[in-house]
Order: C-alpha cells, then sequence, then structure tokens
C-alpha cells in the first residue's frame, strides 16, 4: 500500500511493454463530475499519507483511466517537479482526460474532503489550544508522526540507503538542510544538478544511462 | 493586507521549493513560519502539523490553518491558493511538454539523481518535526512504537498508528501534565 516510484516503478515499466500496450486507450468523454466525484472519493478516503497508493487504485485498477505505464509517467513527473505527489498526479491525470477543467475538478476533488476537515479540526483548535486533553492528544500525533515519517522515508530510501553514491547524496542533503540550516533553494540548486550529472547519459549506452551504481556492487 | 500578502508569498514560495512532495519542505516551512514570521511557535508547529496527519488526503493540508492562524478564513485560503497552483501549473505544464522527452536518456538521469536528494528532504523534515515533537522518554516510546508499527505492519494503515499515539498521549500526558507548556 506503500507506493513509492522505486517500488512500483521497476516491474510496472517492464510488465507495461511485455504485457502489450496495443490493450489502452485513453478513455474519450469522461464527464466532469465523474472526475470530480473519483477524485473525490480518493481525497475523502485516502488515510495516513501515501495518497499516490489511492490514486493508483483507484485509478489504474478500478476505473482503468490509465495503465501502469502512464500512470508511472504521471509520477516520474510529479516526482520530478515541485509540489505535492498527490495532487500534481490529479492535475496531469485530469489534464488527460478532459484538459483544464478537468485538471481543476480533479485538483478540487482530492483536495476539498481534507482541506474542509483539516479547517475545522484547525477551528476547534484555535479555540481550545490551551486545553491540557487536546495539547496531550496532539503532543501524542506529532511524537507518533517523527515515528511514521522515519518509517516512510526509510521505506522509499531502502534501495538509495544501500548505495554509497547515494548514501552519500542523502547524506549531504540531511547535513545541508538540518545542521547547516542551509536555505533549500540552494540545497536544490547545488545538490540537484551535481546529483543528475552524476548519473548523466553515459554515451555507450543510448537508451538508458550506465547505472554509476554498478561499479561499487 | 499585507500579512495576507505575506501569506501568499510564502506559500507560493514554498510551493515552488517543494520539490519531493511535502515532507521534503518540512524544514523550509517551519523555517519561514516559526522563525522568520514568527506566525506560531513551536509547538503550534507540531500541533497543527499533527491535525495534518489525521485527516485524508495531502498531509501539507495543514498549511491552511496555518494560513488561518494569521489572517482567519482568507488566509486559510491563500495559503491553500498559493501552497497548491503555482507548483499546480508546473506540473501541468510539464506534462504537456514531457512526451516530447520519450526516450531522452537524461529523463533516467533526473530520476536517479533526484531520488536521494528526495530521500534526504524527507529524513530533514522527519528531524525538523522529531526537534519539537520528542521531549522526555514517553514522546521517543510513541515515535519508536508507530515507527515499529508503519515499518513492519504494513497491513495496518499508518493512520491508525498516528491516532494510536493521539491515544496514548491522551491517556497518559494529559494525566502527568508532562509535556505540557
Amino acid at each position: 500500500m506503500r507506493s513509492t516510484a522505486d517500488e512500483a516503478g521497476g516491474p510496472a515499466k517492464g510488465a507495461g511493454e511485455a504485457a502489450g500496450e496495443a490493450a489502452y486507450v485513453l478513455p474519450r468523454g469522461v464527464p466532469l463530475w465523474e472526475i470530480f466525484l473519483t477524485f473525490l472519493v480518493i481525497g475523502a478516503t485516502s488515510f495516513g499519507g501515501g495518497v499516490v497508493a489511492y490514486l493508483r487504485a483507484g485509478l489504474v485498477i478500478r476505473k482503468r483511466w490509465l495503465d501502469e505505464e502512464h500512470f508511472m509517467s504521471a509520477l516520474e513527473i510529479s516526482q520530478a517537479l515541485p509540489g505535492l505527489n498527490a495532487t500534481n498526479m490529479s492535475i496531469i491525470v485530469g489534464d488527460r482526460l478532459r484538459g483544464v477543467a478537468g485538471a481543476v475538478v480533479a485538483f478540487l476533488g482530492v483536495t476539498l474532503p481534507g482541506a474542509s476537515l483539516v479547517m475545522i479540526l484547525g477551528v476547534l483548535y484555535a479555540s481550545n489550544a490551551s486545553n491540557p486533553y487536546v495539547n496531550a492528544t496532539l503532543v501524542g500525533v506529532g511524537a507518533a508522526a517523527v515515528g511514521m515519517l522515519t518509517a516512510v522515508t526509510l521505506q522509499i530510501g531502502r534501495k538509495q540507503f544501500g548505495g554509497l553514491i547515494d548514501a552519500a547524496i542523502i547524506l549531504i542533503t540531511i547535513a545541508m538542510v538540518s545542521f547547516l540550516h542551509i536555505s533549500l533553494l540552494w540545497v536544490l540548486l547545488t545538490v540537484g544538478p551535481a546529483a543528475v550529472l552524476i548519473y548523466r547519459p553515459r554515451r555507450d549506452d543510448g537508451a538508458a544511462p550506465s547505472d554509476p551504481a554498478g561499479p561499487r556492487a | 493586507m499585507s500579512e495576507n500578502l505575506s501569506v501568499l508569498g510564502v506559500f507560493s514560495l514554498l510551493s515552488v521549493l517543494a520539490v519531493g512532495g511535502g515532507a521534503a519542505v518540512l524544514p523550509e516551512t517551519k523555517m519561514l513560519v516559526v522563525d522568520t514570521h514568527h506566525w506560531l511557535t513551536d509547538d503550534q508547529f507540531r500541533d497543527i502539523y499533527g491535525l495534518g496527519q489525521v485527516v485524508p488526503g495531502p498531509n501539507m493540508l495543514m498549511v491552511l490553518v496555518i494560513g488561518y492562524h494569521v489572517t482567519g478564513y482568507l488566509g486559510a485560503l491563500l495559503a491553500y491558493l498559493g501552497f497548491f497552483v503555482p507548483s499546480g501549473v508546473i506540473s501541468w505544464g510539464a506534462s504537456r511538454v514531457w512526451d516530447h522527452f520519450e526516450g531522452s536518456p537524461w529523463r533516467r538521469s533526473l530520476q536517479l539523481g533526484m531520488a536521494p536528494m528526495v530521500i534526504g528532504l524527507m529524513a530533514a523534515g522527519a528531524i525538523s518535526i522529531a526537534r519539537t515533537a520528542i521531549d522526555g522518554s514517553l514522546t521517543v516510546a510513541i515515535a519508536i512504537g508507530a515507527f515499529i508499527g508503519v515499518y513492519f505492519i504494513k497491513k495496518v494503515n499508518p493512520a491508525f498508528f498516528v491516532l494510536g499515539g493521539g491515544v496514548v498521549g491522551l491517556l497518559l500526558l494529559s494525566r502527568t501534565g508532562a509535556g505540557m507548556p
């Protein structure tokens, strides 16, 4: 249920090519209300983070609006660009189905349930911030969130932590943000291009860049 | 009015910086909201982050509550638009030109290079929340419990463990008064 590009990406791509793409056609003329409703249901039920997993279940498996390969390609764009994967994905898929209007209703659908709920909680919190029971509960939630975030980071990064180059990029990024308190903009502008250059396409193979991970193994 | 503009500006900036998603932009969010603009205290930031954890959809919808704390409902709306529209427009535009780069070997380079940086940013996000949320042995125990639950028991929704942390906090912390301001 934790879907990440790394876990889902590898096998999905191979499978998509093998299974024959001819079967998939982008649905035409899906009504806007149906797009909105589908994303609304995903937005209202995707508890616990990892909205991408719910999107995959809803869009690829239940609705068949996308096949695995198109889903992964949308995820790839969402991850490389700023913004949350969940909202970026919704916008991209909505746009594929019904253009700009589709993108807008998909975005609204996936965010409105959570936005309304968090606002209700936020207003209640503002008027009960000094209540010891509210405080104690949120202290517990905050502590648990740290555990969850750590677990999710380790799960998504399991592959990366094993490689020397990736582990170095991870540690440098953590050091810059958490300990040197360098602004995120500078981290993105320095570590990002450097990391992509390390993995730049090699001349000897056209399609896929040779993985510098190779020699270290 | 200038406060409203600041809310819009801060969250639009965070929007375009949010490479790698919500957790990756947490340290910067905390820095701008708590240290630079003094809109929230450390504890309020942790509490509001917690609210984002227990609602469905993206956790970063908590930005609405931050906006609400600054200038009320208008602030919430501006934080929502600021945080989601700029990055949304970028993704929308990029997805339309992305297919032109079909087969470009740089697409894979981009993926391979970004992945470890994003993991690093997410870890920094966890550290940033931990600095306020972890205070005393009970919070350490709750965090370890949630970690073990989420990491090893994959069949259970992670939200369950986060809510469980809230219940443990309610039962144990409100009685002892530990962790109270």
